[in-house]
């Protein structure tokens, strides 16, 4: 039998199709299950009333993030703190309570594990290549890191997984995002993804799945590569892949949730068959230079409004596309710029390192190799670096980052969320900026009136030491 | 989930461009454990704007909304879906979705009705003074000034939209394929079927 040459997405697809109707949506099943706080409280409210169970509870894994505060979470006796946020702590209680009761497992909110959930499904070892991950959360796009083919869903759909352990799906299209040459110093993943978005549009791959491509990607750690497929769906994207390599199988070989033994080498032996076939098709192509991206900030309200950092505010008349034109002019009001403005004279109050997007050991070490015996500027009032796990958190302090980022002046806290929606107390006062790490640069997204500009770990370091956006090569060479 | 078939009424012609989730219910509304009462948060940030639609009594209580390209993007979050039910809005009229809002959309009994640009220019038009009639039976859109737009949709959608059927409900009367499709996966994925107990 011959076979059609086949993409990464495909074969991966075609694994998990259990049948296709005749309108072309298809049952799919999903092989990894992660649930948070904020997302899932309707959903077990719909199994609860109408009588039903979960399929697969083992294949599911609930963990609180969104509301936790990153302030410390147990007194000196070592019990744990009451949350001062009231809707906030009936959400963590809901979950807390939920999990038991439907035998999923649980990291609750004071375990070492305990994280962000798209940094502990892979450090767990839970997320794996050629898996179907799904989480009701838009940056599940993030797994695609690890090989797997990861998409947020709504409560809905978590309520649908839950009880069927499947999802209804069509097939996307497939977009292939390719990067070859050499990145220049200081040029980060990060840098890359925005500098993508900036290339494709924020709406570029609306019914796609994106695969990256290229040496780029293939030199990238994992976490780098992470950090590339958590921002997929800020250019449209459903999910992002990157195919899983021998770096793939080192970073999650031993880890808890890994396979183990037999099916280890069963496991490796089917990764190693999922990279995209010779001379298979993409319905859509981009090529990018890995020479013209710069370290990258964005400036507006949309995550393709990006700059690379020696730029300059643009202005509404830069824009052919007569909407776009509105947008940006809403956007600039929004975020007190004037057109014209040289990017690196821009002034931040705030700085915020963490989110699904860089909270890894990398980016904390990224951002710490910058805050290296310099100290925040007097105008940066709030500046936080939150890691992504307390496992991260244990790693960065057994390395002695957290003591830099404190002598640098800024605040070493508990893993969560945090300022990346402001969902907990950490939050961006109205009208001042953020030089922040995290995905979204949206209208109020770090709190109401936040004026938010995304950029790399060592980007938002080297703003914390200047006080206003920089070129982080100028602080390190 | 309620039938859907003829929705009519006054839009509010909203026509804006990449309206995200963050914009129909912004993030602190997202605390609560339970469906119902999101409305009160729906656009929120718009409604601080003088003049907004949706503060206009003139539209008050519209079951549609007219929009721009790309509504719906940003987060996966479903009370953005919640938020439009609740203020009693059951139809959106945009160039585009966000695919996981129109998913979101469609399984809490709301169409998306997806037109060109130049059919949404006009709606725009027509929703300032009158009403627009959605249905869905026949897929399509009309105005009273002899406007008549077709749409697609995916024939499943339509179907479970008309006679409200809940998914989960019927995809669990298909246990027995997934238990099938689900013992052949472990033979052939053993890793991927068999979750180790965890080692710290
Ligand atoms: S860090 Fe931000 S983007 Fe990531 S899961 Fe949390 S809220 Fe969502």
């Amino acid at each position: 039998m011959t076979t059609a040459p086949r993409t990464l997405y495909q074969k991966i697809w075609d694994a998990h199709v259990i049948e296709t109707r005749d309108d072309g949506t298809s049952l799919v099943y999903i092989d990894r299950h992660l649930v948070h706080e904020v997302t899932s409280p309707q959903a077990f409210e719909g199994l609860r009333t109408a009588g039903r169970t979960v399929r697969r509870p083992d294949l599911t894994l609930a963990v609180p993030d969104h509301n936790l505060p990153t302030t410390a979470r147990k007194d000196a006796a070592g019990n744990q703190l009451p949350i001062a946020d009231l809707e906030s702590a009936n959400q963590l209680a809901t979950l807390r309570r939920n999990a038991p009761e439907f035998g999923i497992r649980y990291i609750d909110a004071t375990d070492r594990e305990q994280g962000i959930v798209h940094v502990v499904g892979p450090e767990q070892g839970f997320s794996l290549p050629g898996a179907t991950i799904v989480c009701g959360d838009s940056h599940t796009a993030c797994h695609g890191g690890v090989g797997a083919l990861a998409f947020g869903i709504g409560t809905t759909e978590v309520e649908h997984v839950l009880a069927t352990q499947t999802l209804l799906l069509k097939q996307s299209k497939t977009m292939e995002v390719r990067i070859d040459g050499q990145l220049g110093p200081g040029v980060t993943p990060k840098d890359v993804v925005l500098h993508i978005i900036g290339v494709t549009g924020m709406g570029g791959g609306t019914g796609h799945v994106i695969e990256y491509r290229g040496n780029v990607f293939e030199e990238m750690s994992i976490e780098g590569r992470l950090t590339v497929c958590n921002m997929a769906i800020e250019g449209g994207a459903r999910s992002g892949l990157i195919a899983p390599d021998e770096k793939t199988f080192a970073y999650l070989k031993g880890r808890p949730y890994a396979p183990k033994g037999e099916d280890w080498d069963k496991a490796v032996a089917w990764w190693k068959s999922l990279a995209t076939d010779a001379g298979a098709s993409f319905d859509k192509s981009v090529v990018i230079r890995a020479e013209d991206i710069q370290p990258t900030v964005t400036w507006g309200t949309s995550p393709e409004d990006t700059s690379a950092i020696g730029g300059v505010v643009p202005s509404p008349e830069d824009f052919t596309d007569a909407s776009k034109r509105d947008a940006v002019k809403v956007s600039l009001d929004y975020m007190g710029l004037t057109p014209g403005t040289r990017l690196t004279d821009v002034e931040v109050q705030n700085v915020f390192i963490g989110s699904c997007t860089n909270s890894r050991i990398e980016d904390i070490r990224a951002a710490a190799a910058v805050l290296k015996g310099r100290h925040k500027a007097d105008n940066v009032r709030w500046a936080i670096v939150v890691p992504g796990s307390g496992l991260v958190k244990e790693q960065a302090e057994a390395e002695g980052l957290d003591k830099i980022i404190v002598d640098a002046g800024l605040e070493w806290r508990e893993p969560g969320c945090s300022a990346c929606l402001a969902m907990n107390p950490d939050k961006v006062p109205a009208g001042e900026r953020c030089a922040s790490t995290s995905n979204r640069n949206f209208t109020g997204r770090q709190g109401p009136g936040s004026r938010t500009h995304l950029m790399s770990p060592a980007m938002a370091a080297a703003a914390a030491v200047t006080g206003r956006l920089t070129d982080v090569r100028e602080l390190v060479g | 989930m309620k039938p859907i078939n003829h929705v009519a009424g006054r839009a509010y012609p909203f026509g804006r461009k990449n309206v995200d989730t963050d914009v129909i219910i912004p993030a602190h509304w997202l605390k609560t454990v339970t469906r119902e009462g999101l409305g009160k948060g729906a656009f929120e940030a718009v409604r601080k704007e003088p003049g907004n639609v949706f503060d206009d009594p003139e539209y008050a209580g519209s079951p549609i909304i007219v929009a721009g390209d790309n509504f719906g993007c940003g987060s996966s979050r479903e009370h953005a879906a919640w938020a439009l039910l609740d203020m009693g809005v059951t139809c959106v009229i945009a160039p585009s979705f966000s695919d996981i809002f129109s998913g979101n959309a469609f399984k809490n009994g709301i169409l998306t009705v997806a037109l060109p640009q130049a059919a949404i220019d006009r709606l725009m038009e027509v929703a300032q003074t009158d009403p627009i009639e959605i249905d869905l039976e026949s897929q399509t859109v009309t105005t009273q000034f002899q406007d008549r737009y077709t749409f697609d949709i995916d024939p499943f959608r339509k179907h479970c939209l008309l006679e409200g059927l809940d998914e989960v409900g019927l995809t669990m009367a298909q246990g027995d394929t997934i238990a099938a499709f689900e013992s052949k996966a472990a033979q052939e994925r053993p890793f991927l079927s068999r979750m180790p107990a965890a080692v710290a």
